[in-house]
């Protein structure tokens, strides 16, 4: 394969579906990179989002159809999968969040759930779900939103804003602030504690939007990377190609797994936090 | 990066799809399970409550056994005694019939033989008589009075 197709193919991969408004004024969708790049903020990935959607919608499908029909009974085939997860959610946040939010465990559920059925279309192999739209004439199809970082930022934000609002809730404004404000560093003497201030603000702050952001990026880049060795894969002979994906599917499957925990299991230690008040 | 849009779209979905949870997938799960581990917890302590109830009722059992036992034992003590008692009786009033029998026979018999005494002082009442009258109609003779009066006298 020479160079030039190799590169193609890997951009041509790591290209968006991107739905936005055109250098004429229309609405469509961009027909490539560069036309997309034109598009500036307002617009957006219809694949990530779509695949997104689909499987968030996948995913309370299947658990509000057992939630219907959950007996008290012994548990059979669906409904035992659906409470393993929840108990295993369950147990989760008991561990980790010390206070009472009938909120945190559901947003645990879906986390955990949705951001692994997301992982999990980076199992598939890369080439078939675009080469199916391609069919259709879409040309352009990234079948994995997690490794889209306006899907993973998109989560980790909203958690951010929950920090937010349960920090302030919980202990107040003045309450908050002082957290920001009064820590790490503290003197017995009013002057110095002002004085300390500033830096203690600077590095509060650095630390509070430096959990949104680590969590976004640590599942984008995950996954990035996993997708980027899989396109890596798909260069090779088609006879070749099995020798090195099974064993990093096979790898993988950790890593998507992992990679989900960790982003439910952070969300539950962040908003705990928010919620402890000193 | 290319940060755009598609996260406004993303946080919109996920706010949506947490609230779905939190309403309709999460409760009605939570609940089911709470419920059946309230049952199971309760079938155990049934179990528990009825390995006890058994316990006792076996007890109860033994120890109705046990009264049985002494009741029927009693019984049959009373039974015996009360049959000695009866034996007893009885013989007592065996003893005292006898005693009334042999009574009324000797009566009858002292009455039998002053009967026959009776009948006796009467038949030698009238042989006296037969005898003085053969004496006094026959002539006196020394040798066949005596003869006779040894006869009569023979006859008594």
């Amino acid at each position: 394969m020479a160079a030039g197709s190799s590169s193609d193919y890997i951009k041509h991969h790591l290209t968006n579906l991107v739905f936005g408004q055109k250098a004429d004024g229309t609405w469509g969708l961009a027909h490539d990179a560069a036309e997309a790049a034109q598009m500036g903020f307002w617009k957006f990935h219809v694949d990530s989002l779509g695949w997104s959607f689909g499987l968030g919608i996948l995913f309370l499908f299947l658990f509000s159809r057992a939630a219907k029909r959950a007996t008290t009974g012994v548990p059979t085939g669906f409904q035992n999968f659906v409470e393993i997860m929840v108990d295993f959610v369950s147990n989760q946040v008991k561990e980790n969040f010390h206070g009472r939010n009938p909120l945190i465990a559901p947003l645990a559920l879906t986390i955990f759930c949705w951001v692994f059925l997301m992982n999990l279309m980076d199992l598939i192999p890369v080439d078939w779900i675009p080469s199916l739209f391609a069919l259709f004439g879409v040309h352009y199809m990234k079948v994995v939103p997690s490794t889209d970082p306006n899907i993973t930022l998109g989560m980790s934000f909203t958690v951010f804003a929950m920090i937010i609002y349960y920090s302030i809730k919980v202990k107040g404004i003045s309450g908050f602030a002082g957290e920001l404000t009064l820590h790490p560093f503290s003197n017995d003497n009013i002057a110095v504690k002002i004085l300390l201030i500033p830096i203690n603000l600077f590095l509060e702050t650095i630390n509070l939007i430096a959990k949104p952001i680590s969590l976004g990026l640590r599942l984008f880049g995950n996954m990035y990377a996993g997708e980027m060795i899989f396109i890596l894969i798909a260069l090779l002979p088609w006879f070749l190609q099995w020798t090195l994906s099974v064993p990093w599917a096979i790898f993988h499957i950790l890593v998507i797994t992992l990679q989900a925990f960790l982003f439910m299991v952070l969300t539950i230690v962040y908003l705990s936090t928010a919620h402890e008040d000193h | 990066m290319d940060i755009n849009a598609t996260i406004l779209g993303q946080v919109v979905a996920f706010a949506i799809f947490v609230w779905f949870c939190m309403k309709f997938v999460w409760p009605p799960l939570i609940k089911a399970m709470h419920e059946r581990q309230e049952k199971i917890a309760h079938g155990l302590q049934a179990a528990d409550q009825a390995g006890k109830d058994l316990d006792l009722a076996k007890e109860k059992a033994a120890e109705t056994l046990r009264e049985a036992k002494h009741q029927a034992a009693a019984l049959i003590e009373q039974a015996n005694k009360r049959a000695n008692q009866l034996v007893e009786e009885a013989k007592e009033q065996a003893r005292v019939e006898g005693e009334r029998l042999k009574h009324s026979a000797q009566t009858e018999i002292e009455r039998e033989v002053n009967r026959a005494k009776d009948m006796l002082r009467a038949q030698v009442a009238a042989l006296s008589i037969a005898g003085a009258e053969k004496i006094l109609a026959a002539s006196v003779d020394q040798a066949a009075h005596g003869k006779m009066l040894e006869q009569l006298a023979a006859e008594l």
